[in-house]
């Protein structure tokens, strides 16, 4: 009796109830610091809504206030100089490329900007990373709330379009909802998972050069001014070579998936469009969530 | 609350181990130092049995889970202060202290309740809603430190704690840890100040090289090189042979060696020492310069261990 109350007095002692060993299941655990993560993205996201607002709208916006309402008062050539017609059929190539490009950016702001600088000077993600679930779900956190933000983004961008253009220049929208509600989702985690990949890979010093010669290229070759099926007279010889080679961008699967979505125009088949949209999204995704994993572990 | 078995990392392409076979055992309520130079192991070590570093070999238990197989369990019993500021910069000085607990499973009233008790015994209640820019660094350090414990972590690991601090500020947050410890927390912290390590831990492992060279109470490590005083001469003499003499003619010398351009004499129960020393000195015609004694740091020990500073 003796031991055991000296036994018991210590423990008390050493071990006040400061410290109860009461482990929780790994699953239960990641469940709830998974909902922690995500409430913690959209607490933040409230905080800066106003800056959201303006950093999703501000480039559909100028695209839209340059391409729809500029250049048809100027009389500037878009639309292959058909009139209000090709005006107008031009807005209906340009709207569902904006929303397409909106999403991007989002991945591309809200991860890959946010990582950088995470892994950069402020070592967030040194706290970040001991959440007590596995390290790719602290990733798969950010994709997740990142393609939130996208198609949030895509709400917000698609009535500009309709406000912002000329007299007589109308984009003619069909919305198509089974193919909004499935496609818009896929793009937007397929973009989240770009901006983890891009992210996880460039030094923070190096986000410039990103931007130069990843973000540029992919948003000029990505089809947001122009639908694919369009491209076949750029060719050299009889080779449709500009066609063929926007094939490896993304973003050209996005837009034309939004082109599928928002409008009855010609795009590429929606065959070719979910299964190449689900692999990049595989893809980005293996491989951003080894390279954060490669960028926390040691 | 820690244990370890050849606890061994091997960095790929290098062809040494940062951490070299380590066994170590660190009990429930003990403040546990690791000190070392820079390149010791220290934060290797302490990476690994915070799951950041993926041990070679070797086996590590923090709390009762492993580690290495069960990173993601082994998190919910560590807090972690690391050297650099890693508080979420888009929360304020709340918000970082309550997300704290969401993401440890932690509802929002008991989260927010803990929150505000811990911004009190910490003092920073008036910063409460204040962006963690404003904080200064031992401010920011402290809510560094509420945040770790936040979750009632079996171990709380620092790494380099007061490292950048103002000497203020280190003192006020030794006097928050030794608080933590009465109230029962373990604590390993890994440190290169001597003193830190002095006056904070029960019990501190020397290492250097990826090994434990010693392991003991800092009393226990002072006694152990056998000499209750350490003499410090500068002379205008070669300070080689300064050393050969002086081991020679003073009584009680255990050691003589030459650190930092300055004879280094380890002596016990040296008596009139002062003078023995100067006449020894004068005998060999060197001019001392300057003479200290004082007791023994573990910073002597250390370079009693090594033949090296602890600030090389």
């Amino acid at each position: 009796m003796a031991a055991s109350d000296v036994t018991g007095d210590v423990t008390t002692r050493a071990v006040p109830a400061r410290i109860e060993l009461q482990l929780r299941p790994v699953l239960t655990a990641s469940y709830s610091a998974l909902g922690a993560l995500l409430l913690r993205d959209l607490v933040v996201l409230w905080k800066d809504k106003w800056v959201f607002v303006l950093r999703t709208v501000i480039q559909p916006f100028l695209l839209c206030f340059v391409f729809l309402y500029v250049f048809p008062k100027i009389g500037q050539g878009v639309g292959g100089g058909g009139g209000r017609r090709g005006e107008s059929s031009f807005a209906t190539v340009l709207v569902p490329g904006v929303v397409g490009i909106s999403i991007m950016f989002q991945g591309v702001q809200s991860i890959a900007l946010n990582m950088a600088q995470e892994f950069g000077f402020t070592r967030e993600i040194e706290d970040r990373v001991q959440a007590p679930c596995p390290i790719w779900l602290v990733a798969m956190a950010k994709v997740l709330s990142g393609a939130a933000q996208g198609a949030l983004s895509a709400v917000l961008v698609l009535p500009i379009a309709a406000v912002v253009h000329a007299a007589g220049v109308h984009a003619h929208l069909d919305l198509r909802w089974w193919i909004i509600l499935t496609l818009v989702p896929l793009a937007c985690i397929a973009m989240a998972g770009l901006g983890l990949v891009l992210g996880t890979s460039f030094e923070p010093r190096n986000i410039g050069l990103m931007f130069g010669f990843i973000i540029l290229p992919i948003t000029f070759l990505g089809g947001t001014y122009y639908g694919w099926t369009t491209l076949s007279p750029v060719r050299i010889g009889g080779f449709h070579w500009l066609q063929v080679l926007v094939l490896i961008n993304p973003l050209m699967y996005v837009n034309e998936g939004m082109r599928a979505a928002f409008t009855s125009s010609p795009h590429m088949h929606l065959y070719v469009i979910y299964p190449v949209m689900a692999a990049f999204a595989t893809t980005f995704l293996a491989i951003g969530l080894r390279n954060f994993r490669r960028r926390v572990l040691a | 609350m820690i244990h370890t078995e050849q606890l061994t990392k091997v960095y790929p392409g290098t062809d040494f181990a940062a951490v070299d076979c380590l066994d170590l055992e660190v009990g429930t309520g003990e403040i546990f130092g690791l000190l070392g130079p820079n390149g010791a192991g220290k934060t290797t070590t302490a990476g690994m049995l915070t799951t950041r570093v993926i041990p070679t070999s070797g086996r590590a238990l923090v709390g009762g889970v492993d580690v290495a197989a069960q990173p993601a369990l082994a998190k919910q019993v560590s807090g972690i202060v690391s050297q650099q500021n890693t508080l979420d910069r888009q929360l304020n000085v709340w918000e970082n202290l309550y997300f704290h607990g969401r993401l440890f499973g932690m509802g929002a009233t008991t989260s927010r309740r803990i929150a505000d008790e811990l911004l009190e015994q910490f003092q920073l209640e008036k910063w409460a809603q204040a962006s963690v820019y404003a904080l200064s660094g031992g401010m920011a350090q402290r809510l560094m430190v509420a945040r770790a414990i936040f979750h009632r972590p079996a171990v709380l690991f620092l790494d380099e704690p007061t490292a950048g601090l103002d000497p203020q500020s280190r003192l006020a947050l030794w006097e928050v840890l030794g608080q933590l410890n009465r109230d029962g927390q373990t604590i390993m912290l890994t440190t290169h100040y001597m003193e830190e390590a002095d006056r904070l831990c029960h019990r501190v492992a020397i290492m250097d090289h990826g090994k434990i060279l010693a392991l003991d109470t800092p009393a226990a490590l002072k006694r152990g090189i056998g000499a209750d005083t350490i003499v410090t001469v500068r002379a205008a003499a070669d300070p080689e042979q300064l050393a050969a003499v002086l081991a020679r003619d003073v009584a009680g010398v255990e050691r003589a060696r030459v650190a930092d351009g300055a004879v280094q004499l380890d002596v016990s129960g040296g008596q009139r020492l002062v003078q023995q020393i100067v006449l020894a000195a004068e005998r060999a015609g060197a001019d001392i310069l300057d003479l200290s004694i004082t007791e023994p740091t573990l910073e002597t020990v250390f370079i009693t261990l090594t033949g090296r500073e602890l600030r090389d």
